[in-house]
């Protein structure tokens, strides 16, 4: 009781401890280092890495038709049916093609806006443009593609535009063509933040040297700003690209009879068919081919302003 | 005084944390039910607790395909009942997930539509698994501005006069709608019933399908995406639930419905109880309740779908004037042969043969429709 209550004892005890405990990691900084790191790495392996894994395990596994029941042994057949079924290759195409054209869509249309933003426009008017960018994200995403529906349908505002000057009516409510408006407006800011973010990196004096070297305005935007400006394409793409591969709602409420992306697909295999492990095998496919596109935007240097 | 104190504090504590422990002794337990969203009201399951004691704990599900996974999830102990639509209830009895139900014990029965009392979706060898709750024909949907004449026949939705306005379920289950066009247009195929088709009955109804997908503006997943496709004009006619017809109608949209010549499909919902159930006493006395003319009629106009019970039709109109003739509550046995209920699609095609396409194939088939 009397040790107990002595303080001096009881703080030289906890000082020395500290002391030790604060020595061992001055002496082994890689100690340090990963004391701080392990439970951010732990936790990013449960969530990201264990679902991954998860998911590739799945896919070699198989259902039994009848009882809905996961059988647990290694086989190829979904991959083989993958491979064989020329549905599953239709819908991976159109997939990575709509995909593809949203992020050349946004690129051309993100390029002028965040050239704007960085180098025209005064401070006032950038922090009212940044505004106008990061409008759309408050609202909520299906709020934004369900008024995308009013716009395009039939009865609804395009053609009620187009009659009244006098043209003629735009059937593009529930096609592909929709799917691809919808997904470019909607994934838009995405692409405009890295864009600005490289544009307002470049700075001034090369622009005054490519001038003083006699170079006119499309010369050093084709031989200056655009290379400088790749980087930030390319991470935009990254996001425009990826969002629009892995997304299965915008394809239900503004695709027409011929719409199914890959989401669709995986979502029906596990709620219609109770078949988990071939939805797991088809969501490898846009694994795999956002591996091969981000190895791609390495070369290109997307990753270098990291 | 202390020690007894926290001894008394600590009793009332356990007392307080496990109040729910001492009230299931005493009234009837609880069931876990698995149902379609609004089949479990509180305006018929709040008097249903009163009346009996028993609690329920309801889990919406949201396709019969995620009730099917949901009552076979935790080995099948997890729920007592499930609200089970025709194309899932075969599957539950064949995967031994619910059991028989004695229809004795259900005081209401006698009063069911002959059609109801022993469905080939829920009565399997002379057994019931479980009792009839309520149903509805998948009719055809049209626009009355834009299609004439009035159709007569499903025809209309595979005929290219509606090219691009047309819109049909998205559900495998479809496939029985082109069977059943078939059966009544091409006597050859030798289509008995749309739900038990041989390999090439079934390629004729999605060969049917896919010359129908040109025509197809959109296959409709929600009912609320088939109101907008009509509301809008994106659509003039197609496949349909009486749920859509009765909120466009009140919205003043010019559409009827109708069951065409060739009959329909249509769905029938059944309350099946789980054969692992712990509580087989509170689940009788539901199912007894649920029969009733009144919580019958109270549902149906709820949901606006039609009762089993033919004693529902009187409180119906009470309820809401007309409602009875409305949904068909009081129509006539020759009404139900044309309607040729969901049931799940099995390999055995009830005639001895075994070469029938089971629930897998329609559901490749359709994915494969799509593209």
């Amino acid at each position: 009781m009397a040790a107990g209550l002595d303080p001096t004892q009881g703080l030289s005890n906890g000082v020395g401890a500290r002391r030790r405990f604060g020595g061992a990691l001055w002496r082994r900084p890689w100690l340090k280092g990963a004391a701080l790191l392990s439970p951010p790495v732990l936790g990013f392996l449960l969530i990201y890495v264990a679902a991954l894994v998860a998911l590739f395990v799945y896919a070699f596994w198989t259902v039994d038709p009848f009882t809905s029941l996961t059988i647990h042994s290694w086989t190829l057949d979904n991959f083989r049916e993958l491979w064989h079924g020329s549905t599953y290759h239709t819908v991976a195409f159109r997939t990575v093609s709509i995909a593809a054209a949203v992020t050349v869509t946004d690129a051309i249309i993100a390029f002028p806006f965040a050239y704007l933003m960085a180098r025209l426009a005064g401070p006032r008017t950038r922090a009212l443009l940044f505004i106008l960018v990061l409008l759309p994200l408050w609202a909520s995403y299906l709020a934004r593609v369900y008024a995308w529906r009013l716009i395009l349908n039939s009865d609804g505002l395009l053609n009620w535009s187009l009659h009244k000057v006098g043209l003629p009516s735009a059937g593009i409510a529930y096609t592909n063509t929709a799917m691809w408006i919808v997904f470019s407006y909607i994934w838009l800011p995405f692409m405009i933040l890295p864009v600005y973010a490289s544009l307002e990196r470049i700075p001034h004096s090369y622009i005054e040297a490519s001038r003083d070297l006699g170079a006119k305005g499309g010369r050093t935007l084709r031989s200056v700003i655009l290379p400088l400006a790749l980087p930030g394409v390319v991470a935009g793409s990254i996001f425009t690209f990826s969002l629009t591969l892995g997304d299965y709602i915008t394809p239900v409420l503004v695709g027409g009879a011929s719409s199914q992306f890959i989401g669709n697909v995986v979502y029906d295999s596990v709620n219609q068919a109770s078949n988990l492990p071939f939805g797991a095998a088809f969501a490898v496919v846009p694994v795999v081919v956002m591996g091969i596109y981000l190895l791609a935007a390495r070369k290109l240097g997307a990753f270098d302003a990291l | 005084m202390t020690k007894r104190m926290w001894a008394l504090l600590a009793t009332l504590a356990v007392a307080a944390a496990f109040p729910a422990a001492g009230a299931t002794k005493q009234t009837g337990g609880t069931l876990n039910m698995i149902a379609w969203e609004g089949y479990l009201q509180p305006q018929w399951v709040t008097p249903f607790t009163k009346a009996t004691g028993c609690t329920i704990h309801a889990k919406y599900g949201g396709s019969s395909d995620e009730m099917v996974t949901l009552m076979r999830s935790g080995g099948g102990n997890q729920y007592d009942m499930v609200s089970a639509s025709g194309d899932a209830s075969l599957r539950l009895i064949y995967g031994k997930d619910v059991q028989p139900v004695d229809p004795s014990k259900i005081p209401d029965f006698k009063n069911f539509g002959q059609a109801f009392k022993s469905p080939p979706n829920n009565t399997v060898g002379g057994k019931h698994y479980g009792i009839s709750l309520q149903w509805g024909p998948n009719t055809l949907l049209y626009n009355t501005k834009s299609v004439k004449p009035a159709p007569t026949s499903w025809a209309a939705i595979y005929s290219p006069k509606y090219k691009g306005k047309v819109t049909v379920p998205d559900n495998p289950i479809q496939i029985a709608d082109a069977a059943l066009y078939l059966m009544k247009t091409n006597a050859s195929l030798g289509i008995k019933d749309p739900y038990e088709l041989n390999p090439t009955q079934f390629n004729a109804a999605v060969s049917l399908l896919k010359k129908q997908k040109p025509l197809i503006k959109k296959y409709w997943a929600l009912a609320s995406d088939e109101i907008s496709l009509f509301k809008n004009n994106d659509a003039v006619i197609g496949a349909s639930w009486p749920y859509q017809t009765n909120t466009l109608i009140a919205d003043k949209a010019p559409v009827k419905d109708l069951v065409p010549k060739e009959g329909a499909t249509g769905w029938l919902d059944t309350w099946m109880v789980s054969a692992k159930t712990k509580n087989l006493d509170c689940a009788y006395k539901w199912l007894a309740w649920i029969s009733t003319p009144k919580v019958q009629a109270q549902q149906a106009i709820y949901f606006g779908e039609t009762p089993v019970n033919s004693k529902a039709c009187a409180i119906m109109d009470k309820l809401s004037k007309g409602s009875c003739a409305q949904y068909h509550a009081n129509a006539p046995l020759k009404y139900f042969k044309q309607i040729y209920f969901w049931k799940t699609p099995i390999a055995d095609c009830g005639n001895g043969k075994k070469n029938c396409m089971d629930y897998t194939k329609w559901q490749q088939a359709w994915t494969q429709l799509k593209g």
